[in-house]
């Protein structure tokens, strides 16, 4: 492979991977700190997307953003209703308002599964337009994205250290001890799912506008991904490290997953297997350290057996 | 302070296994008590805690605190006037957040977006020496890492860091070891006599019933059975406590640690 097809696709990489950083944020907040696991985040994604498509089709780029990420907190807070004040549980909630999701997203879309963003100013357009004649005019799309999941973890961190973010923590470690400090644990959890669904959205949006397209069905399957970038993340940089470093882990998850997915596409793989590769780097993830502590006494398991009888004999 | 007027609550009412957890309770607390609890398995000890905090609500009667009917009022509203310990030391703290985050969330101080200062940090570091366990030196360690008798301290102090009206221990102590437990109980006394805390606990070991505060109730099948203070609490005896339940209920007491605590 030549050197510049490579840098190429270490770009593609890492461009994506940027992306899907804000998403896997997002579920760092809820699923990592909280202990949701948010099924809403495909709907959430592609809503955000629509909804920035839709703004940003109408002449307003800058205000696609914060539109974005207010849709996805919308979202976030029918799916904390659901779960917390209408006794849905919270894997259903998630599912449920997933599913009204698409019927929502197309009515945005004005009942278009696509939306073309060719010659529409976005905040990418702009950022090239910016940056033309300088030496960083072919890395605007990497600047934008890089910027945005810069900011959103010293967002995060800063958030996570306020006494908001440390009852939104303890929900996810001990909601009794959260009722105990006089903070309703319902209340935490709506927040949260709040500002996580506000990044997924903001996540959507800018991979929309990024690809000068939107897609109904570009959110599907976001939330394996996503969630396969987060446990990539968690085993560069374990549970006990501070959050700066676990964010950054996080995010570092995202671009590595990129990087599989692309490496798994320059070995003559089909695209309609990608779904399948995401599924099984999340297995991967998972049970990777549970085979790994398992091990050993599988081992001895199989000496004793080998050497006759068992422990029992 | 606490006033609690024909409290009932029965489970899986309506069916066989209707079962009445607390039946017509009265209770008086004036300011300043400390009342230990005993009973045998299930006489409604624990519901009697979960009622007073709100983790259950009463089926029917009224419960007051300082004059206010709190009866349904939300759990984590009345936690700011009613602090609770369990037996089981893991349940008071957040694992996964360390004892300076925990103590911030307990101390209730500033609004939702401050942040711990230097200042407050330094509090928690006094509030934990005061525990003599060396947690001062250890509080950007997650709680996860303590031993049950730290964490049962820490939990304490937490509960008790804001000064709460109402103080429940539910046999705090008892998954303990005795040394840790003895420790632990000596500081719940000091903290509860310096701040001048109301306080109920439950407890299995009959001598420390007997020993602690100033007033005794024994409870069976959702009922108080027997309530002393003063010169006649003065001189009961183990051997006296027993004898009134076996009056009170008719039979033996069934409380296997009871017992093994009366024999010990």
């Amino acid at each position: 492979m030549e050197l510049d097809k490579l840098l190429a696709l270490g770009q593609t990489a890492l461009e994506l991977g940027l992306v899907n950083a804000l998403t896997v944020l997002a579920l760092f907040l809820s699923y990592s700190m909280l202990n949701v696991c948010d099924l809403s985040t495909d709907g959430c994604f592609t809503l955000g997307a629509v909804v920035g498509a839709v703004v940003a089709l109408a002449g307003h780029p800058w205000l696609s953003l914060p539109a974005a990420m207010l849709a996805g907190m919308l979202s976030g807070l029918v799916t904390a209703t659901l779960q917390m004040r209408m006794g849905v549980q919270s894997l259903l909630a998630g599912i449920v308002v997933n599913t009204a999701l698409y019927s929502v997203n197309m009515a945005i879309a004005g009942n278009k599964a696509t939306l073309s963003m060719n010659k529409t100013v976005t905040v990418f357009s702009m950022a090239k337009d910016a940056l033309n004649g300088t030496f960083l005019a072919g890395q605007y799309k990497l600047l934008v994205l890089a910027a945005a999941a810069a900011l959103m973890v010293v967002f995060l961190c800063l958030f996570l250290r306020t006494k908001m973010g440390l009852a939104i923590r303890a929900t996810g470690s001990n909601a009794d001890m959260v009722r105990s400090s006089s903070i309703d644990p319902a209340f935490t959890t709506t927040v949260g799912l709040c500002v996580s669904n506000a990044f997924t959205a903001l996540s959507g949006c800018l991979m929309a506008q990024q690809q000068k397209n939107f897609d109904i069905n570009m959110g599907s399957g976001m939330v394996t991904v996503a969630l396969a970038s987060l446990l990539i993340g968690g085993v560069i940089v374990s549970r006990r490290k501070p959050i700066l470093r676990r964010a950054l882990g996080a995010v570092l998850g995202a671009v590595l997953f990129r990087v599989v997915y692309a490496l798994a596409l320059r070995l003559q793989m089909p695209a309609f297997m990608l779904k399948a590769i995401s599924s099984v780097i999340v297995v991967l993830a998972i049970s990777g350290p549970y085979f790994r502590k398992q091990l050993p006494l599988m081992l001895r398991r199989r000496r004793a057996g080998r050497e006759g009888g068992g422990p029992d004999a | 302070m606490l006033k609690m007027n024909h409290v009932s609550i029965t489970f899986n009412p309506g069916t066989p296994d209707a079962k009445k957890a607390l039946d017509d309770v009265n209770l008086h607390v004036l300011p300043g008590d400390f009342i230990s609890i005993i009973g045998a398995n299930g006489a409604g000890k624990s519901t009697l805690f979960n009622a007073i905090c709100g983790s259950f609500m009463p089926d029917t009667g009224t419960i007051l605190l300082d004059g206010r009917n709190i009866t349904l009022t939300p759990e984590h509203q009345r936690a700011k006037q009613i602090g609770r310990l369990f037996q089981d030391p893991m349940r008071g703290s957040a694992p996964d957040m360390s004892i300076e985050e925990n103590l911030a969330l307990a101390s209730g101080i500033g609004g939702w977006l401050s942040r711990v200062s230097a200042r407050d940090k330094q509090r928690f570091r006094d509030r934990l020496a005061l525990l003599g366990m060396g947690l001062e030196d250890r509080m950007r360690q997650p709680v996860g890492l303590l031993s049950g008798g730290q964490r049962q301290a820490l939990t304490l102090l937490m509960a008790t860091y804001q000064i709460p009206k109402l103080l429940l221990l539910d046999e705090h102590t008892a998954a303990l070891d005795p040394g840790t437990a003895e420790k632990v109980l000596k500081l719940t006394e000091d903290i509860v006599r310096e701040n001048h805390i109301t306080c109920l606990m439950i407890t299995h070991n009959m001598q420390s019933a007997l020993d602690l505060g100033n007033r005794t109730l024994m409870m069976h099948q959702g009922r108080i059975i027997f309530d002393t203070s003063g010169e006649e609490r003065a001189s009961l005896t183990v051997r006296d406590l027993t004898d009134r339940f076996r009056q009170a209920s008719g039979r033996a007491l069934d409380n296997d640690r009871m017992l093994l605590s009366e024999q010990a």
